[in-house]
């Protein structure tokens, strides 16, 4: 039987113990299922960008980032450190820290509910371990994550901190402080992603914001971009390899992706930023997903 | 009454830089970041001396927010400094989430506060500040009344674990509590005994309570003067102590009368045992341009508007 609760045989082997137990594209699978029948569960919260971003988030804690469940601290000393500025795309965050072993799979089924670790955005204040910053109010992230990166290059500490933003949310004016700042101190020891999904709220994201040309604009603020898909396990692994060959920027990776991905009607469209799927939807998107050894919590 | 020395005006601001570049020197997990605003903020010593803790952020006070607090979070000491207004109603999300709601050890250093910043106008005389503040849980807010006040309550603030808002001023006011006082938070301080009427203060009122208290003694009114530095947590216990004593009270500050000290120790004495008060403070409005005197002078904020107050009170009783 697979323990993914913080179990002693699971803090003895850290985060290889799921590295080496199973395939990406597995875990992938598994973090949509969760995904799915978390917001499914409780009536609300926000799928599309969960799954639009579920693959590089899978890669990077699977195969990327240095951390470990059994010696994480808030202080992110001796580890890399992950804020998700878009907070609101908590289900995958949730999944996949549960999945990597922070906490039991079976606190997921609490999403959103009274008295649960699991906010309907990431808090510091319920005790969940994994989550260095509340987040949820957009455009913030970056900037802590570029304090993060700064104190680390103060200390001279050699591990990474990362970050996902938004396409919409980098309609915030805050966004571009950030990447102003982090350029000018020449952090490369911080790469943040945009789940480039092209959809926000209220529509398309050129419609509704008219962000135009990310990789124009990142550039222009002095940072190292990298435009991949989204969907690539392979794709994805060049893009961080490609980042974290970079001196003296910090990068920028572009993730294009598909809002919703994963399940044919939640795709590509806004209209899943933030809903729940109805009991028959959910059986719907669970059937074309298909299980996984992983199990579902 | 107890007589206070004026030892040579100093501004508040000042006081901070003094505190800073102490608190640097005792612990090296202390920064400053500032959006612009070095020598307005006096790090210049700071930054002189501890160049690679000196964080220079732009004009971009959201950002500077959010790194510092990635930066306390990472386990250092960051003070953000800025003018009042720039530090609190423009970053007021920042601060609710990444700092107040993040626990993030955050000090957010807010100089030029209230009508004294004089002659930039009501743009960057904010009123309003405390209020925002206090209504962030477990937000400690301190507003020292002198340099000598401000530079302990520095060191006081660098050693506490958690957010401070710790608000001071622009202009040069009369420096007259001890060098050597340790400030405590949390504590009110008694600055004078009396028996007739509590005036409680903060910031550069109290100056102004202790000139009122001189002029009503000289009537034969026995005013107590008791500094509120440290606004939240309030010291519920002596205001109600020395409130049981006197039978009234004024409270002056300024600040806006909406969320301010006043309505905060009307609340206290409401809930434990209603006494007459009267309230000092910038009313509901905005300032101008002017030079500080004048400015307090216009908004009733002064020793002469204090002792009114405290006449008109006395009546009450």
């Amino acid at each position: 039987m697979i323990i993914f609760a913080k179990s002693p045989q699971a803090i003895a082997k850290g985060i290889d113990y799921m590295a080496q137990t199973y395939e990406l594209k597995d875990i992938a699978t598994q973090v949509r299922r969760d995904i799915i029948r978390m917001v499914s569960m409780a009536g609300s919260g926000h799928p599309g960008g969960s799954m639009s971003s579920t693959d590089f988030l899978t890669y990077l804690f699977f195969r990327e980032m240095k951390q470990d469940p059994a010696t994480w601290r808030r202080d992110g000393r001796g580890q890399d450190v992950f804020i998700l500025s878009a907070g609101h795309t908590a289900p995958v965050y949730y999944s996949i820290l549960s999945r990597a072993g922070y906490f039991p799979t079976s606190e997921l089924g609490t999403l959103r509910k009274f008295g649960s670790v699991l906010q309907g955005h990431p808090s510091i204040r319920k005790g969940l371990p994994g989550v260095f910053q509340t987040s949820g109010s957009l455009g913030q992230g970056l900037s802590a994550a570029a304090g993060f990166a700064l104190a680390k290059q103060l200390d001279g500490a050699p591990e990474y901190t990362y970050v996902m933003c938004g396409d919409g949310e980098s309609e915030e004016g805050q966004i571009w402080e950030a990447g102003m700042f982090a350029a000018h101190h020449g952090l490369d020891h911080l790469i943040a992603m945009t789940d480039w999904n092209r959809q926000q709220i209220d529509g398309g994201v050129d419609e509704v914001g008219g962000i135009g040309d990310l990789e124009a604009k990142w550039k222009a603020f002095g940072w190292n971009v990298i435009v991949a898909p989204a969907h690539d396990f392979e794709a994805i692994a060049a893009a961080f390899s490609a980042a974290k060959q970079h001196v003296g920027k910090p990068s920028m990776i572009l993730f294009e992706s598909e809002m919703g991905h994963g399940v044919d009607f939640m795709a590509g469209t806004h209209k899943w930023h933030g809903k729940a799927p109805s009991a028959d939807q959910c059986a719907e998107a669970l059937a074309q997903l298909g299980e996984t050894p992983l199990g579902d919590f | 009454m107890k007589k206070y020395i004026d030892t040579g005006k100093k501004d508040t601001r000042s006081g901070f830089g003094a505190g800073l570049l102490e608190a640097g020197r005792r612990d090296a997990r202390v920064l400053a970041l500032t959006a612009d605003l070095k020598g307005s903020l006096k790090m210049d010593a700071f930054a002189a001396e501890f160049p690679d803790r000196f964080i220079q952020c732009g004009i971009a006070e959201a950002n500077m927010v959010g790194v510092a607090a990635g930066l306390a979070i990472s386990g250092k000491i960051p003070f953000i400094g800025s003018f009042a207004e720039f530090v609190t109603g423009r970053v007021y999300d920042q601060i609710r989430q990444e700092v107040s709601y993040g626990k993030a050890n955050v000090k957010i250093a807010s100089s030029h506060a209230g009508i004294t910043l004089g002659e930039d106008g009501a743009t960057h005389q904010t009123m309003e500040d405390i209020a925002l503040m206090r209504a962030l849980p477990e937000m400690v807010v301190i507003n020292p009344c002198d340099f000598n006040q401000t530079k302990a309550a520095t060191l006081a603030a660098a050693a506490y674990d958690g957010p401070v808002y710790l608000r001071f001023g622009r202009p040069s006011v009369p420096n007259f509590t001890p060098e050597d006082a340790p400030f405590e938070i949390g504590k009110a301080i008694l600055m004078n005994e009396g028996t007739d009427v509590t005036l409680f203060a903060t910031g550069h009122l109290v100056w102004e309570s202790l000139l009122a208290a001189e002029a009503l003694e000289a009537e034969g009114i026995s005013a107590e003067v008791i500094d509120i530095a440290t606004i939240k947590p309030l010291d519920v216990e002596a205001v109600l102590a020395s409130v049981a004593k006197t039978g009234c009270a004024v409270v002056s500050e300024e600040h806006n009368s909406a969320g301010g000290l006043g309505e905060l120790i009307a609340g206290v004495l409401a809930a434990a045992k209603p006494a007459p008060l009267a309230f000092v403070n910038g009313r509901d409005a905005f300032g101008q341009s002017g030079t500080p005197a004048e400015l307090m002078k216009a908004y009733g904020l002064d020793a002469a508007h204090v002792a009114d107050a405290a006449r008109k009170v006395l009546s009450r009783k």
